[in-house]
């Protein structure tokens, strides 16, 4: 049973990453889910502090909010004139930085520890349950990452013709009046509760690798945004099983198992991408030579 | 610790002198990754440093730092091979690169970190603090090894300062003159990667990325020139490094690193703010400046224009600020301001007519004083001159005009002003009131342009 909870909630990492990734990979703000997965610490230590548990809902909203922040933040810094790169690198570590002394100056009282911000652990996600009117219902990180899951499933389900046209061309997408802004804002409020829900079981640096790396995958193989999304997401859940199989051979743990191995996958799309990949290039490349010996 | 007694405590000093090395060094080389566009890269290259060294320490089975550093910029040399590759034979772009690289060698990483760990090899711990830094933990050794290491990249940074500010700015003049650019940018990176590993234990994988960006941003915000900008941001580095080493010793509980990069930080928000040509302060104030000027133009613009319509006498016939404001389509509670400023330069006054009629203010009639006719006389012939000049762009493009300066008069040769004048009586728009002589001479045939 525990396996399963475990490779639920691996899976439904890589489901809600893979989905936002896309978008992000599209738009070229790939760092920016990098800074918001830092960003979120001060937001979670000080929700804690403020709540005196581990509930899901007000970390969600703290450490949601501190996302929020911190893409206002790069915004701002952007139309101040810094530097798009420098305005994230700024930004992010500035809050990180807030976060992991908070967590020192209150290392008494937050049960956090920096190691499990920074790489997490799935394993220990059966054995911290949600219980409603007495009953059992299952691990609580299944819970907040379904409903995050659900809900970027609907909003993505919802606007997908603006959010496809806001990822490829934006200013098109200004002209033919959709908000641009709001959209930006709305992809990055999930992208927030996404990184929060995902925090516990899979840690900060994994969370970018669930946004980015399957996304990207997906992104050598194919050309058209639907089935972008959905080999994403196909290629997270892969990952994660065969991650947690991984993990469970080595003894290690079982979210970097689960990088590595969508790691892996990248790797093999580099290189064996029908359309992209190095090797079918070369020898494509070859075929043509060797036809336009023969031809002369 | 009270007082100054922290001084004498050789801990404290090792600490202090480390991060300065640090904060200098990273100071000087983040110019450069800043000014490439690669401010991002330090973040990716301290992640995937992990890997490295927990390849050194299950090959060797040793703790030793100078086996970690060697790791460290081995998987980092790697990561940027990886980058390069994904960036230059596939269509990821830039960014997704570097999380990718980032995330994959971080998760590679904690795979090696927790097989260790699991394995029982004996005690570990050393591996995380190596790598999640603790500026406390620093020794005499390791600061030993800083120093060495900082002079070597300060010096060849002097050394190769001319190449590498060719590289930063213009790669491919530099490769035209025949500069090996591949080279220099591999050894920029390398450099960084250096630098990156050396900060690793001090501040840790994510804090050593802000010490390579936050001062060369702030630097930025001061000067102009490079071979300053890279001073600035080794000392903005090494006071950085000063302070947050002094703070954390003098509360408890306060780690290093993120205080040195909140001290960063803090002066890039400072430089930002307050900086004499670019800080937002100073760019608010010239915008308001600006603003101001542009609605006394168009006030003096306006009032020009309608009696040029009414062909009335310039320095005697008032419009009442109303008029004015609508004229020039500003809003009258500002209007009314514009015009007391311009009645305190003297260029305005109120009309002896308009005096008589009404005695309230804020009905008065304005009319111009000569030097304001003369002015308003200036900045409308000026403007009329840019509308010709934008019409007939053609005509002008070989004339190498400055689009971004508000003068054009003093910008044209005499013959070219002669033919942009002749234009515009042909559009007649030539302005005709001027000095003190009475508005008389009657005015050509067409006259739709002005009013409408």
């Amino acid at each position: 049973m525990n396996s399963f909870w475990i490779l639920l909630t691996g899976a439904l990492v890589a489901a809600s990453c893979g989905l936002l990734g896309c978008f992000l990979i599209l738009r070229r703000m790939a760092m920016l889910g990098d800074a918001i997965s830092h960003a979120v610490l001060p937001g979670i230590v000080i929700a804690f502090l403020w709540s005196g548990s581990r509930e899901t809902l007000p970390m969600l909203l703290g450490a949601g909010a501190l996302g929020l922040v911190t893409v206002l933040l790069v915004q701002m810094l952007r139309q101040g004139g810094v530097k798009h790169d420098a305005a994230i690198g700024v930004s992010f570590t500035a809050l990180f930085s807030v976060g992991v002394i908070l967590v020192s100056l209150y290392a008494s009282q937050v049960d956090l520890d920096l190691d499990c911000v920074l790489y997490g652990e799935i394993a220990y996600v059966p054995w911290d349950t949600w219980q409603w009117a007495g009953m059992e219902m299952g691990p609580r990180a299944v819970w907040g990452l379904g409903g995050v899951f659900l809900l970027s499933l609907l909003v993505i389900c919802l606007f997908y013709k603006q959010f496809k046209v806001c990822a490829f061309d934006p200013a098109m997408a200004a002209a033919v009046g959709i908000p641009v802004t709001l959209f930006h804002y709305l992809l990055m409020g999930l992208v927030s509760l996404t990184t929060v829900a995902s925090f516990e079981s899979v840690g900060a640096i994994l969370v970018v690798a669930m946004l980015v790396v399957p996304a990207a995958t997906a992104y050598l193989l194919t050309d058209k945004l639907h089935v972008m999304l959905i080999e994403s997401v196909a290629i997270g859940i892969l990952s994660s099983i065969l991650g947690y199989a991984l993990a469970a051979w080595l003894d290690s743990s079982i979210a970097g198992a689960i990088t590595t191995v969508a790691g892996l996958f990248l790797l093999l799309a580099f290189l064996f991408s029908p359309r992209y990949g190095l090797v079918v290039k070369a020898w494509r490349r070859r075929t043509i030579k060797w036809n336009q010996r023969t031809n002369l | 610790m009270n007082g100054w007694a922290f001084w004498l405590d050789p801990n404290t000093l090792w600490v202090l002198a480390g991060c300065v090395l640090l904060g200098l060094s990273c100071g000087v080389l983040g110019c450069f990754a800043f000014l490439r566009g690669r401010s991002l890269l330090g973040d990716a290259l301290a992640h995937a440093a992990l890997p490295g060294v927990c390849l050194a320490y299950m090959v060797s089975g040793v703790k030793s730092t100078s086996l970690f550093l060697i790791g460290a910029v081995i998987a980092g040399l790697i990561a940027s091979f990886c980058i390069a590759m994904l960036t230059k034979h596939s269509r990821i772009k830039e960014d997704s690169a570097l999380a990718i690289v980032l995330s994959v060698f971080f998760g590679f990483g904690i795979v090696l970190l927790t097989s260790i760990q699991h394995s029982g090899q004996g005690n570990q711990s050393g591996l995380d603090k190596f790598l999640f830094g603790q500026a406390a933990s620093l020794v005499g050794s390791d600061v030993t090894a800083m120093i060495v290491i900082s002079a070597a990249l300060l010096l060849l940074t002097t050394l190769l300062f001319k190449e590498l500010k060719l590289l930063v700015f213009d790669s491919g003049f530099g490769r035209g003159l025949g500069y090996p650019t591949g080279l220099l940018d591999g050894l920029l990176m390398l450099l960084l990667l250096v630098c990156v590993v050396a900060g690793l234990q001090a501040v840790g994988v994510v804090l050593v990325a802000a010490l390579l960006i936050a001062p060369a941003v702030s630097a930025r915000y001061w000067t102009e020139k490079l071979g300053t900008m890279v001073l600035l941001s080794g000392c903005f580095g090494a006071l950085s490094g000063v302070l947050g080493t002094l703070l954390s010793t003098r509360v408890e509980n306060l780690p290093t690193g993120p205080v040195i990069v909140l001290a960063a930080t803090l002066m890039f928000l400072f430089s930002l703010l307050f900086s004499p040509r670019r800080g937002i302060l100073m760019r608010l104030i010239n915008f308001l400046k600006l603003r101001r000027k542009v609605l006394e133009d168009d006030l003096l613009q306006a009032l020009y224009e309608l009696i040029e319509v009414d062909r009335t006498s310039p320095l005697t016939r008032g419009y009442a600020a109303d008029r004015l404001a609508s004229k020039a389509g500003k809003r009258p509670a500002s209007v009314r301001r514009a015009l007391t400023s311009l009645q305190r330069r003297g260029l305005l006054a109120p009309a002896a007519a308009g005096a008589a009629s009404t005695n309230r203010s804020s009905d008065a009639e304005w009319t111009f004083t000569p030097a304001g006719l003369q002015a308003a006389h200036n900045i409308v012939l000026n403007r009329r001159l840019w509308d010709v000049y934008w019409m007939n762009e053609q005509q002008y493009q070989a004339l190498a005009i400055d689009q971004n300066q508000e003068e054009l008069t003093s910008q044209l040769a005499p013959d070219v002003l002669d033919e942009m004048l002749r234009q515009l009586a042909s559009y007649d728009l030539l302005p005709r009131l001027s000095g003190h002589e009475e508005y008389a001479a009657p005015y050509p045939t067409r006259q739709g342009g002005l009013s409408s």
